[in-house]
């Protein structure tokens, strides 16, 4: 499994109800129903990646979330999650209100931009960062939001949202010493576990 | 016809009717007392009868889904793109059988069939029966297969309404219900439609109130009417479009009220066709049963709660261009299953082919189907409904 998903793991509880927005091929979710017994549903929008949960037993809905998630009612599922999302909502911050007005807690990854090589780049290059990490240019990429750990913090602080977990880890998922040192310089990727 | 039968066609089928002698009690108040109903039916029931797969039709449709009667006929079955063997609903693995509903024109009990209480042709006088009464009766024909439980109910639109009823009835006796391009209840425009067709049919001078067999007539023009109507609802304005545009017959305008554009003739010719080979009186009472599906309306008009009695998981797909069972109806099965906490999976599938897209092969909704029938498989035979 990749391995965001192994450190998310642990934060969900056995037999709970898990949303997972964007739930690609249902790998995460796949998992979870096996070794957790969760009642899963994944939302997702891309073809292949439906037949896919549908074929591996995940139930899934074909929904674009950024039309809205208001069909679904008050704290629905236990646990929201969304990885490596976020960043491609229309408006991000009403997709995190809505994760939380649906599910009792929040999971959500999204890659740091100010990591210390995105802006180096930005700094000597004068060009918006291309990395293996994220590759696309500034007019194909999906990702249109670009934020910081820093900055998903105020949103969380403006919106009385309560961080219950966070962590960092470098491209290939690791967690390092480096990272927890200087997090939003060091750290690539953050993981977050929120609640009201 | 076919000059050889494709491979992975079920091939000569034969149809069955089946007696059903206990009296049935329907909606309506009123008693049917005695039914028959024919069957067709695909591939082999396995030995603990746990590969049952039953197909529901939609409004016009019959028990002749799949394979073909004769090698003379022109067509194969309504959804022979979806069942056969390798297909989506593959008969190597399931026992799929396929009914014409009570109140049909195509063999089972209905007004075309004498009634037994006066040795006449039921005629208008054949109860209406509704969708739970159509389930009702369908349970009985689980009974006589000795199936206890379907792998999966399956249907297209008015078809999906009766998947939906057996998983609310029924609990017990389905593993899995295949809900597309359906919807949990009519909207106002559509009932509307379903009227303007039952007008033309009893507006018709030779309906005689339903009647016609006694004058060996049938009302054609109103009939033919009913279903051009239906027709132009079953397409899409892109489909329309692109089968026709304005395409006409002959080159110049001719000033005249003649059939010009080639949609026109394709109309007629299309209501002509049916107005032969189908029942008016049957025609009203199935657009009855349409505008009377209201699940909800038991249980305080909350879908959520009337789902809840399901047991089963559920498919539900829908079709970007279907305007007569759009996805927001589709969507609205699922917001429910998911407010009701049931297994559910949800598809909208592109396609320019409107509400006929249920019927038609395409790489997309084949797959969705086939991933989704590759679950039913896996959950045959298992204790008890997920």
């Amino acid at each position: 499994m990749r391995a965001d998903l192994e450190i998310i793991k642990p934060w969900f509880t056995p037999g709970s109800r898990v949303l997972d927005l964007g739930c690609g091929d249902g790998e995460l979710l796949e998992d979870l129903q096996k070794t957790l017994n969760v009642k899963g549903l994944g939302m997702e929008i891309d073809a292949d990646n439906l037949t896919a949960c549908i074929a591996r037993g995940v139930n899934v809905i074909e929904k674009n979330i950024d039309e809205g998630l208001a069909s679904i009612k008050d704290n629905t599922f236990d646990t929201v999650v969304m990885t490596q999302a976020l960043q491609v909502m229309h408006r991000p911050d009403l997709t995190v209100e809505e994760m939380l007005r649906i599910g009792k807690e929040g999971i959500i990854t999204f890659p740091n931009f100010a990591h210390w090589r995105a802006r180096f780049y930005l700094a000597l290059r004068g060009r918006m960062p291309v990395s293996k990490f994220l590759s696309y240019e500034w007019y194909d990429t999906p990702n249109i939001h670009f934020f910081t750990f820093k900055d998903f913090e105020r949103l969380c602080i403006d919106r009385n949202i309560r961080i219950i977990e966070r962590t960092v880890v470098d491209h290939s998922h690791r967690e390092r010493w480096s990272n927890k040192l200087w997090p939003n310089m060091l750290g690539e990727i953050a993981i977050y576990r929120i609640t009201r | 016809m076919p000059e050889s039968l494709p491979a992975n066609s079920v091939g000569i089928v034969t149809p069955q009717s089946i007696a059903f002698e206990q009296p049935l009690e329907l909606c309506s108040g009123r008693t049917l007392p005695r039914y028959d109903l024919t069957v067709e039916t695909y591939g082999e029931l396995n030995s603990d009868k746990s590969n049952g797969v039953l197909i529901c039709h939609a409004l016009s449709g019959h028990h002749h889904a799949a394979g073909y009667h004769s090698m003379d006929e022109k067509k194969p079955g309504w959804w022979d793109s979806h069942i056969g063997p390798g297909k989506p609903i593959d008969t190597n693995k399931f026992f799929v059988v396929c009914l014409n509903n009570l109140g049909g024109c195509h063999g089972s009990t209905g007004p075309n069939t004498t009634n037994p209480e006066t040795g006449e042709l039921y005629g208008p006088d054949f109860p209406i029966v509704t969708v739970r009464d159509w389930v009702n009766s369908q349970a009985r024909l689980a009974d006589h297969f000795g199936i206890e439980c379907w792998a999966a109910v399956v249907g297209g639109s008015l078809g999906g309404m009766q998947a939906m009823q057996w998983a609310i009835d029924y609990p017990d006796r389905l593993k899995h219900a295949l809900v597309i391009a359906s919807s949990p209840r009519l909207t106002a425009q559509n009932i509307a439609f379903n009227e303007v067709a039952r007008q033309a049919i009893s507006k018709d001078p030779a309906f005689n109130n339903g009647r016609y067999f006694e004058n060996d007539e049938i009302p054609k023009t109103g009939l033919s009417l009913a279903r051009m109507i239906g027709h132009i609802t079953y397409l899409s304005d892109d489909g329309m479009g692109t089968k026709f545009g304005r395409e006409m017959r002959q080159k110049e305008l001719s000033f005249d009220y003649d059939t010009q554009f080639q949609v026109e003739s394709y109309l007629r010719y299309q209501g002509e066709r049916f107005s032969t080979a189908f029942d008016a009186n049957t025609y009203l009472l199935m657009t009855k049963a349409l505008d009377y599906f209201d699940p909800a309306s038991e249980y305080g008009d909350d879908l959520a709660q009337a789902l809840s009695q399901a047991k089963c998981g559920f498919l539900v797909a829908s079709f970007t261009t279907d305007w007569r069972f759009s996805p927001e109806r589709s969507r609205e099965i699922t917001d429910a299953l998911v407010e009701a906490g049931r297994d559910v999976c949800y598809a909208e599938i592109e396609s320019n082919h409107g509400h006929d897209a249920f019927l038609i092969s395409s790489p997309r909704y084949d797959a969705v189907m086939a991933a989704y029938m590759q679950r039913v498989e896996k959950d045959m035979g298992a204790d008890h409904a997920r």
